[in-house]
Parts: structure tokens; C-alpha cells; sequence
């Protein structure tokens, strides 16, 4: 398998010349402005069939991807922050049609105070909107869930747009040798998409988008709970043929070091990584850590979760945003929840950090694993790398 | 974590910082390395300082913090020491490689510095010379090629010609000056 040297956002570009959508409608934003730059310039260079449409905003790049995906066409955008807050509007739309848009979103914090470096808060505040959303550790895993994220998000169950996400400036502008399918491979195994109705079909006419009032709307929105709900073992099928061609291993979770571990981290993104560092450095201490990388975080892997983390004594969850709510971060409350009434499951503990693009460093890390061997005097709510 | 190599490049906006480490990780992962090239994001102007990194390493690398204690450092711009601690973090058995007509002995002097060792290179000379115009920045890959020792000059050589060739197919006589410019400099870069 070829391999090279790419940038995050250079790896999903790359997977987009692979993907070849019928129609890409975007505006471009820092981090993320480099994704649609460079798949302009594959269009420009007639390396794809994609129709670009250049749009005004991102309420319209959103828009037009309703429109064209409900035509029938594959479909792909890409954003970060703001961009994504302002098709926010529109993302429940795209999930309610059943439309499978393919998003690649640079986390980056939202304004304000206005930031343009990484944290989860874009992504988490659009977790309710029936979208798929499946994080990324590094350059590797952006190219890999992007090809994955087209089956995944056209599967005949499923039909619901997907994002995949990375951390804006850590990976997306860190340079990294990933490998990457042949062109041959990859288009076999995205494959067409192959939609049940066209709005272009006038042979069949259909509605789409009508007014749904306390008649029917519920029943509809129970469709998109139940595709969610459906959409976890689809995942995996996907993951396991995605497996057979290249030798990459996915799953809705990773557990790094976790049998045995008596002290673990949850994280997501490119604070996996680090922690795997610290991780591998405890270990030669004798020290049992251990991670559990969440990569899919819609559907939430409640089960998967509360099985690997059963035998681990003291956990912390990382949070990269904060929801405000004055009970912890979204993926803390989420956690929580999967371990309620579980007859065994691990003492747990929260950590609001990394916001705006503060960096994680390896003693930031180790200081968590630290607290974690004296949890019975641990606060519930915790920071690090922030000045009080 | 210890056989990970480190590296932080400063220089200034257009001097191409963020181009060399990008062409170092590029020239070390076709010679087998695992890599990691990344630029410090601030505000980017022409002149302004900026600063990019590099990890290095046999093993695949999921560090992905900042990198504050670099092993060595270089910079692209003698006057940049005026405004930056260019040695920050720099630990004592760190390398300080510099662009300048100096002597090491001198930007220790000026640096009043103790510990780490500090190695010069004249590297725009170099470069107006061999390219015909001030971009440091491939010369300083040769003059960190051989004060690292991690890479065989050759072997970057024909990674560079490679993928200059590529670059410029219709100005042949960029990749000679390229090529000329990085050999010099490994010859040149002057020890304490």
C-alpha cells in the first residue's frame, strides 16, 4: 500500500479525490479552509467529476447539500467552529431527510472569545442533531474514517449524515507518513451511492421536505433515533471489511492497555495519542494505566464503554469542551450515564481541558494518572492546564 | 519517548521555517523515520517570527503535544536573537545551530550562554551563492543532516534531488542549487 507524507487536512483532501462526490459545496474556514482548497484544485486539475459549487456561506454550503443529496448525488463539505455553528440550522434537516452528507469537521474552538485553535466545543454542541460523528487520533485516522464514513453514512440502515472529525492545528496542519488505499481500492470500496428516490427522477415524483406537523413528526424522528440505534453494528461490519483490505483495526472504541488496567483515561482525538505515550512510560514503571479512545461518538458506544471499563478501578474522562451544564463535560454526563446501575463499573472522575488550543502536555497527563491513584480524595469536576 | 529526536526551527515569515521542516520530516520518512512536521500557528506576516517543529523517530510516534524541550534548535535569522529566546527549553547536552557569518564562539558570547553546543553556518551567503537569492532554509537542512548525524547526507540528497526534480521539471538549474547548496553547508557548519 502506497504511502506518504500528509497533513490531516492534506489526508482527507486526498480521500475526497478518492471519493470522487458528485457534488462538494463549501466555504472555507481556518483550519479547515486547506481541505476544500486543495480538493478545488483537484477539481480545477479535472482529477474529479465533482460539481463545486463555491457558496457564500455555510448556511448555503449546508443548504446546497441538502438540495443536491436529496437529488440523488453523493455528496461531501467541509468545515470547522463558527462554519459548522452557522449550518447548525441545517444539520437536522440533512439528518430528518435521511440525507447521507459526508462532512470532514477541524475541531477549533467557538467563539467567543474568538480562538481559531482546537477544542471539541463545534462538534459537541451539534451532537443532538442526528448526525454520525466519529473522531480521529491522527492524519491516518482522518483519511481512514473518511472512506469509511461514505459506507457507513449510505448504508441501506442507516441513512444518516456523518461527520468526521480532527483536532484543528494538531493534526490537521501536523505532517504525518499515513498509507493510503490505490486509487482502484478505494473507489471499490466506497462503491456508488445509490439512492432509493431522486427529487431529479420526475418519472417517480416525490415529496421531500414537506410541512410535519403532530401528525407524523414524531414517527419521523423515531426513524432517526432507530437508524442511530441500528447504525453501531453497521459501523463495525464496515470497520471489519475496511479491516480485510488495508490491515487498520477499527471499532467503535479502542482499548489501549485496558485488560489489565486498574487506571484509565477516556479521550478522544489527539489526546489518545499523548496519553498512549504516558501510558506506554507508566507501564514500564509497572504502573497498570490504561486508555479507552472513544471513536465513535454518535451512536454513543454505551455498551461497548461500560463492558471495557467494568474491571478498571479509578477512571478519568477527558473533556475538550465544557457544555456548561455545571455537571462536567458532554462526554463525562454521557459516561455516567452508560455506567448507571451497572453492578460493576469503575469510580469516575471529569476533566474540562485543552480549550482554545491549550496544549496537552505529557506531564498534564501524568498528572491525571497521578490523581487517579488517590481518587477517593479526588474532586468530581477537575481541570487541567488552565490557571484559577 | 526517549528515542524520539526533537527539533524547533525558527525563523521569520518568508524565510521558509515551516518549508524545512516540512522537507526534513519528508527527506527522514523516505529514509524509513517515522514523522511528525508541524508549524506554530500565530499571526502570519511577512518578517514576523514564527517557528515550526519536527519529531523524529524509528517507532511510530502518538505524541502529539507541543514540543518544548527540543534537542535542537536552528535558526534561520541571526537577528532573530535579539527578540526571541531562541534557547528555551534548550537542554544542556541541546544543539543551537545558527545562520550567521559569526563564529560559535561569538553567539555563545552574545547569547551568554552556558551549556549546549552551538555550531554556525553561513547559510544565506550560501544560498545567494549557490541559488541566487537569501533562502536559508536548505542549506540549514545540510548543516543539520551533519550535526545530527541521525541521516546520511547522501542518502537526503537523492531524496531532495527526487523530489526537487519534481518540483521544478522546467528549472534545472534550482535542483543544482538546491543540491550544491545543502552539500556546502554540511561541509561548512563550524563547531565549538
Amino acid at each position: 500500500m502506497p504511502t506518504a507524507a500528509k497533513t490531516g487536512n492534506e489526508a482527507m483532501a486526498e480521500a475526497m479525490r478518492q471519493i470522487n462526490p458528485d457534488v462538494v459545496a463549501a466555504y472555507p474556514i481556518t483550519p479547515a479552509t486547506e481541505i476544500v482548497m486543495i480538493f478545488a484544485s483537484f477539481v480545477a486539475d479535472g482529477l474529479v467529476d465533482t460539481e463545486y459549487i463555491p457558496v457564500e456561506s455555510e448556511h448555503s454550503a449546508m443548504s446546497a447539500c441538502v438540495g443536491a443529496s436529496a437529488a440523488g448525488a453523493r455528496v461531501m463539505t467541509g468545515t470547522s467552529s463558527q462554519g459548522l455553528a452557522l449550518m447548525y440550522e441545517i444539520l437536522p434537516i440533512a439528518s430528518a431527510l435521511r440525507l447521507p452528507i459526508i462532512m470532514s469537521d477541524v475541531n477549533r474552538a467557538l467563539s467567543g472569545p474568538i480562538n481559531i485553535h482546537c477544542d471539541h466545543s463545534d462538534t459537541m454542541a451539534a451532537r443532538d442533531f442526528g448526525w454520525i460523528q466519529i473522531f480521529s487520533e491522527n492524519a491516518q485516522e482522518a483519511y481512514d474514517n473518511l472512506i469509511q464514513a461514505v459506507r457507513i453514512a449510505e448504508h441501506p440502515k442507516v441513512k444518516l449524515p456523518t461527520m468526521v472529525t480532527t483536532d484543528g492545528f494538531i493534526i490537521s496542519h501536523c505532517l504525518e507518513k499515513i498509507e493510503i488505499l490505490e486509487d482502484a481500492q478505494a473507489k471499490q470500496f466506497v462503491g456508488e451511492r445509490k439512492a432509493e428516490v431522486s427529487l431529479l427522477d420526475v418519472e417517480h415524483p416525490v415529496t421531500l421536505g414537506a410541512l410535519d406537523l403532530p401528525d407524523y413528526y414524531f414517527e419521523h424522528k423515531l426513524q432517526v433515533a432507530e437508524a442511530m440505534r441500528q447504525a453501531s453494528q453497521h459501523i463495525l461490519e464496515i470497520a471489519k471489511e475496511f479491516e480485510q483490505q488495508t490491515g487498520r483495526k477499527y471499532d467503535l472504541i479502542e482499548n489501549y492497555k485496558l485488560d489489565d488496567a486498574e487506571i484509565a483515561i477516556v479521550a478522544l482525538g489527539s489526546t489518545a495519542g499523548t496519553t498512549k505515550a504516558v501510558v506506554d512510560e507508566l507501564r514500564s514503571k509497572g504502573v497498570k494505566a490504561g486508555l479507552l479512545k472513544i471513536r465513535v461518538f454518535r451512536p454513543f458506544p454505551a455498551e461497548a464503554l461500560a463492558k471495557a471499563l467494568a474491571n478498571v478501578a479509578a477512571v478519568a474522562v477527558l473533556d475538550r469542551a465544557d457544555s456548561y451544564s455545571a455537571q462536567g463535560g458532554p462526554v463525562y454526563t454521557e459516561i455516567s450515564s452508560a455506567l448507571y446501575g451497572k453492578t460493576k463499573a469503575p469510580k469516575l472522575i471529569n476533566y474540562v481541558y485543552g480549550l482554545g488550543g491549550r496544549d496537552v502536555t505529557i506531564d498534564d497527563i501524568r498528572g491525571v494518572f497521578s490523581d487517579l491513584q488517590k481518587i477517593d480524595k479526588m474532586p468530581t469536576f477537575n481541570y487541567f492546564g488552565v490557571r484559577e | 519517548m526517549d528515542s524520539t529526536l526533537e527539533i524547533r526551527w525558527h525563523g521569520r515569515g518568508g524565510q521558509g521555517a515551516k518549508t524545512a521542516a516540512l522537507l526534513l520530516g519528508e527527506a527522514a520518512m523516505s529514509l524509513g523515520k517515522y514523522i511528525q512536521a508541524f508549524p506554530e500557528y500565530g499571526p502570519e506576516r511577512m518578517g514576523a517570527p514564527v517557528a515550526s517543529f519536527n519529531r523524529i523517530s524509528d517507532k511510530p510516534i502518538t505524541l502529539h503535544s507541543g514540543i518544548t524541550n527540543p534537542s535542537i534548535v536552528l535558526v534561520l535569522d541571526h537577528t532573530l536573537i535579539d527578540s526571541i529566546d531562541v534557547t528555551a527549553g534548550l537542554p544542556a547536552d541541546g544543539k543551537l545551530i545558527i545562520n550567521t557569518a559569526l563564529a560559535p564562539a561569538d553567539i555563545r558570547k552574545e547569547l551568554k550562554l552556558k551549556g549546549s553546543r552551538v555550531f554556525t553556518i553561513d547559510a544565506s551567503k550560501i544560498s545567494n551563492e549557490t541559488i541566487g537569492r537569501d533562502i536559508p532554509n536548505t542549506p540549514m537542512l545540510g548543516a543539520l543532516v551533519k550535526v545530527s548525524g541521525f541521516l546520511k547526507i547522501e542518502d537526503v540528497l537523492k531524496d531532495l534531488e527526487t523530489k526537487l526534480k519534481k518540483k521544478f521539471a522546467s528549472k534545472p538549474e534550482i535542483v543544482a542549487g538546491n543540491l550544491d547548496a545543502v552539500k556546502r553547508a554540511h561541509a561548512e557548519v563550524m563547531a565549538e
